[in-house]
């Protein structure tokens, strides 16, 4: 009789490779996070002076000593307001890591007070969108049920329908919403970071966007049917039920027909 | 069990040694016992194992049942029902369990485990058999009368009972398949000429300096909200995407140069692949990304197919501006929208 494997595998070997797989899956899904923002305060022009030092020393390079961007490197900073600087500084997403599809939100650089500064910085270059106060993203105040309206028609096609975040094309990415403060949820409607497009307040008033911030809190509480395993659609349910329960079949097969010792 | 011993299959077995091939190995000459069958300690402890796995499974029923007696489980909270649900399933899941492997459990380790051979025996018939199969089934023909052009009435109302039949699931099941058969109704859109583009879902019209560079508006055509019936076969139908990109960027395609307004371009959010609606939109590549089967459309070059499994640009629909300043369709698409079928282009 031919042997059909010449190695031999610990018998256990396919469930352990099994776990390491999906203990490594998990927790690539959950790794998008986001920090606190800060208040809103007024400038001063002692906050512009020292906004304007920390950019030359932090920003500069690619945005331009005078915020005036550089082709193919990094955009104009003219008239993208204190919003922008607030919610890409303050989600650690600039200064920017390394070039790539996306810039991802890492360890926050800056402190309050000197985001706080570049943004007053910034914002004095030209007029643009100012950090909302908290009064316009509390989420107490919004009305959810309409947040979800909204929230399902412009924002749940790539952010999921409760926020869990979801695949772009090309390696980018549509963030997790779940850890993401009120304030930088609405600055990144205001402005449109990255890939995301913008829905100024014509499109999206105040009011709605404080809706959507509220449906997003509601979504936090969890889910009532089971582990949502991300909220991340089809693909973690399929990778699951693929590997956790097919392994596991597969395993109590082996189990029925190897003959007793 | 089988009248034939197993010589004829151990000599099957030597004879049966082609290279190359899988050999069926036949029986194990030598029966080896298991732990069990010697050692009556390990046949103790084999029979607490598995008595182990139906007190799993007792224990599975009493938290199952428990869960679902209590209703919320660790408090009021919302993750309540989240909670009970979870062990109930473990509950119910534990009792299934513990029985189906204390049973295997059982069988493998304590059952009797005597080799046994049971022979395959002739799938055909004995010759007696299926000569008196025959003789029924020409006597029955005889009695019937088939063939012989007796009982003209009687067959002619069975064969047209027979044909007949199926229509009564056929006719239900084929024209359940739709509400109508009007194929021209996927042609056009509600979509006219000076129809307001408004936002969805509430209606509201959209002004041309509403839309900044680099927004996107989700669209529903004026009027859609007070239509009594049919309205989301018409929503299914008319629902664009409304972009505005720096005009600098936009590619205007040849004999469509009056269907944008300064870099505003609005595209059905059918997708031409299956019908999903297309709406991930990336501000900074100008790509449409559907997120069903990954088709790619480049919304500055005409919406072009760049990626995927969609055959066709997404249809255009052609806007201007009205004189208060809104944004309203020149006509309706130029093209049926959405996927492929028969007689599209008839």
């Amino acid at each position: 009789m031919r042997r059909l494997s010449l190695t031999r595998y610990h018998r256990a070997a396919p469930l352990v490779l099994l776990f390491v797989l999906l203990a490594g899956i998990t927790t690539a899904a959950s790794f998008i996070q986001s920090q606190p923002a800060i208040a809103a305060d007024a400038a001063s022009t002692d906050d512009i002076s020292q906004g304007s030092k920390l950019f030359t020393a932090n920003c500069a390079t690619c945005h331009g000593l005078s915020a005036q961007g550089q082709d193919g490197v990094a955009p104009s900073l003219v008239g993208v307001g204190a919003a922008a600087v607030d919610f890409q500084v303050g989600t650690g997403r600039m200064p920017m890591q390394a070039s790539g599809p996306q810039a991802i939100a890492k360890k926050v650089q800056f402190n309050e007070t000197q985001i706080h500064q570049l943004a007053a910085y910034v914002a004095s270059l030209g007029p643009g969108p100012a950090v909302p106060d908290s009064k316009a993203v509390d989420p107490a105040l919004g009305d959810p049920s309409h947040g979800m309206q909204l929230f399902r028609t412009n924002c749940a096609m790539c952010h999921g329908s409760v926020g869990g975040g979801g695949a772009l094309s090309q390696g980018k990415y549509a963030p997790s919403l779940m850890k993401t403060t009120p304030t930088h949820i609405y600055e990144a409607m205001l402005v449109g970071p990255q890939s995301m497009p913008v829905f100024n307040n014509a499109n999206m008033t105040p009011t709605d966007k404080r809706d959507i911030i509220s449906y997003l809190e509601q979504q936090r509480n969890g889910s009532p049917g089971g582990l949502s395993l991300g909220s991340i659609g089809p693909v973690a349910e399929g990778l699951w039920a693929w590997l956790l329960g097919m392994g596991l079949i597969v395993a109590f097969t082996v189990w029925i027909g190897v003959r007793s010792s | 069990m089988s009248t034939d011993d197993g010589s004829a299959a151990s000599a099957a077995h030597e004879e049966g040694v082609v290279d190359g091939e899988f050999v069926d190995p036949g029986i194990p000459s030598e029966h080896r016992p298991r732990r069990a069958d010697k050692d009556p300690k390990a046949a103790r402890k084999a029979e607490i194992q598995a008595a182990a796995m139906f007190g799993i499974s007792v224990v599975g029923t009493v938290i199952a049942i428990w869960a679902y007696s209590t209703g919320k489980v660790g408090g009021n909270d919302p993750g309540a029902v989240q909670r009970t649900t979870m062990l109930m399933g473990v509950g119910i899941a534990l009792a299934m369990f513990g029985i189906g492997t204390g049973a295997i459990h059982w069988a493998k380790t304590l059952m009797r485990d005597h080799d046994m051979v049971e022979e395959r025996h002739q799938l055909r018939s004995s010759d007696e058999a299926r000569a008196g199969a025959i003789q029924m089934l020409k006597d029955g023909a005889k009695d019937s009368g088939v063939g012989v052009g007796r009982r003209g009435l009687l067959k002619g109302s069975l064969i047209t009972a027979l044909l007949i039949a199926p229509l009564s699931v056929l006719v239900p099941a084929v024209g359940n398949l739709g509400g109508d058969w009007k194929v021209s109704q996927f042609k056009h859109t509600m979509w006219r000429k000076g129809m307001r583009l408004t936002k969805d879902p509430d209606g509201t019209p959209i002004k041309a300096a509403d839309v900044t560079i680099g927004s996107v508006f989700h669209v529903i055509p004026d009027g859609l909200n007070d239509l009594k019936t049919g309205k989301l076969e018409e929503k299914a139908k008319a629902i664009v995407l409304l972009i505005r990109m720096d005009p600098r960027v936009l590619n205007v395609q040849p004999g469509r140069e009056d269907w944008s307004f300064d870099g505003i371009i609005a595209y059905s959010k059918v997708c031409t692949h299956v019908g999903c609606p297309v709406a991930l939109y990336e501000q900074q590549t100008h790509h449409l990304l559907c997120p069903c089967h990954q088709s790619t459309f480049d919304v500055a070059n005409g919406a072009k197919v760049i990626f995927g499994p969609a055959k066709r640009p997404l249809p255009q629909l052609p806007i201007m501006v009205d004189s208060e300043g809104y944004i309203v369709a020149k006509d309706d698409f130029n093209e049926p929208i959405g996927p492929s079928f028969w007689g599209r282009l008839k």
